[in-house]
């Protein structure tokens, strides 16, 4: 795949009419507590959305024509009206991906989930082995998430997605979990360690080495469009050529992500009050949000590259992304911290022991939006781009 | 950019076609995007003229007339012609049974 088009990155940089997909945490109640949760997942939230809420924001999303929702949590499978919203969504033509640990993929929900086409599912696991997963999703987790697999392989559901966050422990485990996709006709799915949520607090041991970034760059590389990634790696694109994908921060242009309570962030890793941009429950709705908030105007808004602007990388990686930069203390406009030329390791030695910003679980708070600054803006268009569809066109979501 | 699609075949203008039906349409002020539920796949269409094209094509007894219906004819056709082919091979559009004339969705 050629390189991003500047052309497309450069509409989508200043919003969509809809977000292209989001990400809704259906629950915080989890039956695991992996150590880099990114919502800090584990109690049910009493002010969780009702199913009546939820299916009025389901008919909003197919207003919209959103295309697919991705569930998440929390374990979003724990609600009782989760197979009720799951079909609700379907018959309204919204999509859903749903992300789960797999506790409740039993025999007759795979073969149910089977049946449409509407419905993909992502089974998470973070290690190709039973010790190195369960050392970070905790005991069990690892033949839970084997279980549903087999489950929904038996069913015939072919192509779900085996999720794993790469990790310093599972990143030289990358064949053997591609052998694991191959072996339940699954696909594989990497996506970046963000410091958010309980991540935070784990994110110095567990994320990949510079070496093992470079690996993972060069593994991405050699699979392509075989892998998916939710365009989690688009700060490796510094590296030199272009990974698959828009390879651009979508937050509040292309993705945005709602909360077990109603909340909206501009990106599920930034679950922060600084990243909060409306709530559903407000008058104008999901739509409101996406249309009217301050802070994804100013997301979308023409950005600075900042310290990064004169870097030769920036191009392909845009300064990384804004959750991981804001959840390690690094100013918004600067290097990511996994900057692939280094600059992030030497902003993080250089900040020393400033304490950066907790991750924020309390959901009852809004304070007002906080103006970030991320990237700029793209050179203008080649002229020459003379076809009517993106180079990436066919890009698998 | 070949003018074949997946299946090796060229992208016949003189034939008609049709969007999928598991295909979502969105139009965006740059143009569309498409998205197949079945394959989960998603496209960009980059302009609002290619968007009249695919979305004229079920109404149209080829493909070249839908194009000419968009406006896009002589020199402009061929770069139309290879955004359909690589449409064709993702499966966003296909080929519909050249009669009797299907009724627009």
């Amino acid at each position: 795949m050629s390189a991003a088009p500047d052309a497309l990155a450069e509409q989508f940089q200043y919003g969509l009419a809809a977000p292209i997909c989001l990400t809704w945490e259906l629950t915080y109640a989890c039956n695991l507590s992996c150590v880099h949760c990114l919502s800090s997942s584990g109690r049910r939230d009493p002010r969780e959305l009702s199913t009546a809420e939820c299916t009025a924001l389901i008919d909003e999303l197919e207003r919209m024509q959103v295309f697919y929702v991705n569930i998440g949590g929390g374990e979003p499978t724990v609600r009782p009206d989760f197979w009720e919203l799951v079909d609700y969504a379907v018959a309204h033509r919204v999509g859903v991906k749903f992300s789960t640990n797999g506790v409740r993929i039993t025999p007759q929900a795979a073969r149910r989930l089977a049946a449409s086409d509407y419905v993909d599912v992502q089974v998470s696991l973070d290690g190709a082995t039973e010790q190195v997963n369960d050392a970070v999703r905790g005991p069990g987790s690892y033949r839970t998430a084997l279980r549903a697999m087999a489950n929904l392989a038996a069913a015939g559901f072919s192509g779900f997605k085996i999720s794993v966050v790469v990790t310093r422990q599972n990143a030289g485990q990358l064949d053997d979990f591609a052998a694991l996709a191959d072996e339940y006709g699954a696909q594989l799915r990497l996506t970046r360690l963000r410091p958010a949520g309980r991540g935070a607090s784990v994110w110095h041991e567990l994320h990949p080495t510079a070496d093992q970034q470079r690996a993972l760059y060069d593994w991405l590389v050699a699979h392509g469009e075989n892998v998916l990634t939710g365009d989690s790696f688009f700060h490796l694109s510094g590296y030199g050529r272009a990974l698959p994908g828009l390879n651009l921060c979508g937050a509040g242009r292309v993705v945005c992500l709602i909360d077990p309570v109603g909340d909206v962030y501009a990106c599920p890793f930034a679950i922060h009050e600084s990243f909060l941009a409306g709530s559903v429950r407000a008058e104008g709705g999901f739509a409101g949000v996406w249309r009217e908030s301050e802070l994804f105007a100013t997301l979308r808004r023409p950005q600075s590259g900042g310290a990064c602007a004169s870097c030769s990388a920036y191009d392909g990686c845009r300064g990384g992304c804004m959750a991981a930069k804001f959840f390690t203390g690094l100013p918004l406009d600067g290097p990511d911290p996994e900057c692939v030329r280094g600059h992030g390791a030497a902003a993080l030695a250089a900040a020393g022991e400033v304490t950066p910003p907790r991750p924020a679980p309390d959901h009852s708070r809004g304070g007002g939006p906080v103006p970030v600054t991320i990237g700029r803006r793209r050179p203008p268009a080649h002229a020459c781009d003379e076809s009517p569809l993106a180079g990436f066109a066919d890009h698998v979501v | 950019m070949s003018t074949e699609a997946a299946s090796g075949n060229p992208f016949d203008l003189d034939l008609p076609w049709c969007l999928d039906d598991r295909v979502a349409v969105r139009p965006e002020p740059f143009g569309a995007l498409l998205y197949h539920f079945g394959t989960r796949k998603l496209s960009f269409l980059k302009d609002t003229t290619v968007l009249a094209v695919v979305t004229g094509l079920a109404e149209h007894p080829s493909a070249r007339s839908a194009c000419e219906a968009a406006g896009v004819t002589g020199q402009a056709l061929p770069a139309y012609q290879r955004a359909l082919a690589t449409l064709a091979g993702s499966q966003m559009i296909r080929q519909r049974p050249p009669a009797p004339r299907r009724a627009p969705r």
